[in-house]
């Protein structure tokens, strides 16, 4: 009963520690804007809009899609706001996509936005609540010790996830849109960098940046009709699944988190993926913190677990020489505007298959995995996206 | 048995169960969680259906009311949702997370959904932080209170001659005595029109009786697809049209004196296709009632809010999706055959859902 979904247009912003020369509108419209164009569609043309974001106190406006119905030419249509936290970006893609996937809308517009300079992440996470420990060190205190317990019951050797700093920043000299291009970056420029969570390095943790990502979404035969009027292919969605489990419990897996194992599970099995390391292209991860790479490897069954940092170890995971590139565009490590991060994940996976990426194009990529992940690793949203049109 | 021809969609979803709290001004005792617990039990009984039925999860709240990122993560933990389950949140009013299951149920994977919203008024000044939802640049920085915002609405509709200050306690006075068999309404009673006239203005032109109380609740329904509704409930509510639509932002450039995103949610999901016996409608102000009766195109013969509506009872996020549960409840009992739920969101109805809910004649 589901119908065949198709990404025909792309856009983001360049992403910037400080968009000081747009308003949040001006940013939203910018990403917008350009996927609109890349479909060969106008803001006339859409169905709904659906939109997400991060906590409303990272810009200090409260359900600011309501600001944004104008900007995004959503006025006499229907308008849609998702929330799940980190992994929103992803969800925001999953909403939209099903409101293709269940035959209700034909052209549908998403977009997901941070502007982190209007404020100051740090402060909006640690906000005290009455009778709960405050977290005052922002996301990556909390997963720091995760990360410890990782590395002490894997037995990974500590340069690791300087590695995937070093990697990710590697792609992202490949990507104009990247926040951060570093060119000298190097393991020892990483371990020189300040300790900020133990064993997490200034340059192991990802940026906080200004940005936007979009996409437009369609039907089948709107997809082949935009495909024959633009030239440019359609990302075709072969599956796409969320997963949430509770913050804290006795006994919770923290570090291979169930309900992420579940969401991969159920998305491969859409796809029809068994292999994922094998059968897929490449991936976009939310690795916001280096040591997530060898971490979400595990999770989603690229490896058996305990062995993830031997395939990031090995050069597995890189562009050049890589068997399975992760994070092609620098991923969150390289540009993180919070609510977007997975939006751009999704929208990263769906280039791969349009062979639209540029320089950082995995050559002949056909099917690509997006993924992000939110709260206390407890929020889950991934697609594949593939070349070709699904079976079903 | 066989569910209603559908306006929309193809997949018959029914709301079968309905929870919630009282509305109250203040619920000091219990946090956001301990709101939820008793209500998303209620939900449950006597439906035979535990959350192992349940094949996706979706709620609405917003940051602002507590105060703090990310209230929606904990708020999870009244559900309990372990193994892990299909999840979704919008910081929306909850009847837009009912809209997204809805949505998903459409494709045939899910026959199962849980949707639940929450709010506590009490913990902050609501005229300031409503004023947040306004445009950051040129609006917001004059910090207008939701109460004047709709004042000038109500003005509007004054100088257009299309309510007057009576209609509006005509309005209240109805809601009010309609909220005596209410057991969840804040506010009730057996005030005559005159009676609410006397009152100072707030606003004016709108007196204490045309504003909506600060309410703490959460509220939670359950939608069930296909003929498994039948097993829940005699006589399900089935959802045969559901739209919604937004206005601009821009105060200046909208007629607060109508409510085209109303009209087109209506039209889309069908109010008119069919006689309404009820309409609970979410007009936190008592002109907006009148303002949006017109635009869904009731006539004299819908009863509107039995349940005394908003202006009995207001707990933010979860009040769009009490009119869902409402509504159904007059299906449920057979004393409506065709309901229509609408719930409002943003400024002075910026943005506005319709849903229309059948059951077998």
């Amino acid at each position: 009963m589901s119908e065949r979904t198709a990404v025909i247009g792309i856009g983001q912003t360049h992403h910037k520690a400080k968009r000081e020369d747009v308003s949040v509108a001006g940013l939203v419209r910018e990403a917008a804007q350009a996927a609109l164009d890349d479909a060969g569609l106008t803001y006339a043309d859409i169905d709904a809009v659906v939109i997400g974001k991060a906590p409303d106190m990272f810009e200090g406006i409260m359900m600011p899609e309501l600001y944004l119905a104008g900007a995004l030419g959503a006025v006499g249509k229907p308008m849609f706001r998702v929330h799940t936290a980190g992994s929103v970006g992803g969800s925001t893609a999953i909403v939209a996509a099903h409101l293709v996937a269940s035959g209700i809308h034909k052209r549908v517009l998403t977009v997901a936005f941070e502007k982190q300079s209007d404020s100051d992440a740090m402060w909006a996470l640690s906000v005290p609540q009455p009778f709960s420990a405050p977290l005052l060190a922002g996301a990556g205190g909390y997963f720091a010790p995760i990360i410890r317990a990782y590395m002490h019951k894997s037995g990974a050797p500590n340069d690791v996830g300087m590695k995937v700093a070093v990697k990710d920043r590697l792609h992202a000299l490949r990507n104009p849109y990247a926040h951060l291009h570093l060119p000298d970056i190097s393991l020892k420029m990483v371990e020189e960098s300040i300790m900020l969570w133990d064993p997490l390095h200034y340059l192991e943790s990802c940026p906080s940046s200004d940005g936007a990502a979009a996409m437009v979404l369609a039907a089948e035969d709107v997809a082949v009709a935009q495909e024959r009027a633009t030239g440019r292919p359609a990302a075709w969605v072969h599956g796409m699944a969320m997963r949430s489990e509770p913050t804290m419990f006795a006994g919770r897996n923290q570090i291979n988190p169930q309900a992420g194992r579940d969401c991969a599970k159920d998305v491969y099995a859409q796809a029809g993926i068994s292999d994922p390391r094998s059968e897929l292209d490449c991936a976009e991860v939310y690795v916001p913190f280096s040591w997530y790479e060898p971490m979400w490897l595990e999770n989603l069954g690229f490896c058996d677990e305990g062995d993830g940092w031997k395939l990031t170890d090995s050069g597995a995971t890189a562009l050049d020489g890589g068997d399975i590139p992760w994070n092609c565009s620098g991923g969150v490590l390289s540009s993180n505007p919070i609510g977007a991060s997975g939006m751009l994940r999704f929208l990263e996976a769906a280039l791969q298959v349009r062979h639209m990426a540029g320089e950082h194009q995995v050559p002949d990529a056909s099917k690509a995995l997006g993924h992000a992940y939110g709260g206390g690793s407890q929020f889950f949203a991934m697609w594949v996206v593939g070349s070709d049109r699904p079976e079903s | 048995m066989s569910a209603p021809k559908q306006k929309q969609g193809t997949v018959p979803v029914a709301v079968a169960s309905f929870a919630q709290t009282p509305s109250l001004r203040r619920i000091d005792q219990a946090n956001e969680v301990e709101l939820l617990m008793p209500v998303i039990g209620e939900v449950f009984e006597g439906t035979g259906l535990t959350k192992d039925d349940v094949g996706f999860i979706c709620s609405g709240s917003t940051d602002y009311l507590i105060g703090g990122p990310f209230s929606f993560v904990m708020a999870l933990d009244a559900v309990g949702v372990w193994p892990p389950k299909r999840e979704s949140h919008v910081e929306m009013d909850a009847a837009w997370a009912l809209y997204e299951a809805w949505v998903l149920m459409q494709e045939g994977v899910v026959d199962v959904a849980l949707i639940y919203g929450f709010g506590k008024s009490s913990l902050g000044d609501l005229d300031r932080i409503l004023a947040m939802q306004l445009d950051p640049y040129v609006m917001g920085p004059l910090w207008p209170d939701q109460v004047s915002l709709a004042a000038l609405q109500a003005q509007t509709m004054i100088d257009r001659g299309q309510a007057t200050e009576a209609d509006f306690a005509a309005v209240a006075a109805r809601a009010r005595r309609a909220a005596l068999s209410n057991p969840n309404a804040q506010v009730s009673g057996d005030s005559s029109v005159e009676e609410l006239l006397a009152e100072d203005y707030v606003s004016t032109p709108l007196r204490r009786h045309a504003l909506p109380p600060l309410s703490d609740g959460a509220a939670a329904i359950l939608l069930v697809a296909g003929e498994r509704a039948y097993d829940v409930v005699e006589r399900p509510a089935w959802i045969t049209g559901i739209d919604h639509r937004v206005e601009t932002h821009a105060l200046g450039a909208r007629d607060l004196g109508a409510s085209p995103s109303t009209a087109k949610a209506a039209e889309m999901a069908g109010v008119t296709d069919g006689v309404v016996d009820v309409a609970e409608i979410h007009a936190p102000f008592a002109h907006q009632e009148i303002l949006l009766a017109r635009e869904l195109g009731l006539g004299a013969e819908t009863v509107v809010n039995p349940s005394g509506g908003p202006l009995a009872g207001n707990p933010l996020m979860a009040g769009g999706l009490i009119r869902f549960g409402e509504a159904a409840r007059r299906i449920w009992d057979g004393t409506a055959t065709r309901a229509v739920a609408h719930a409002t969101s943003g400024p002075v109805l910026q943005q506005n859902l319709v849903g229309v809910l059948e059951g077998e004649s």
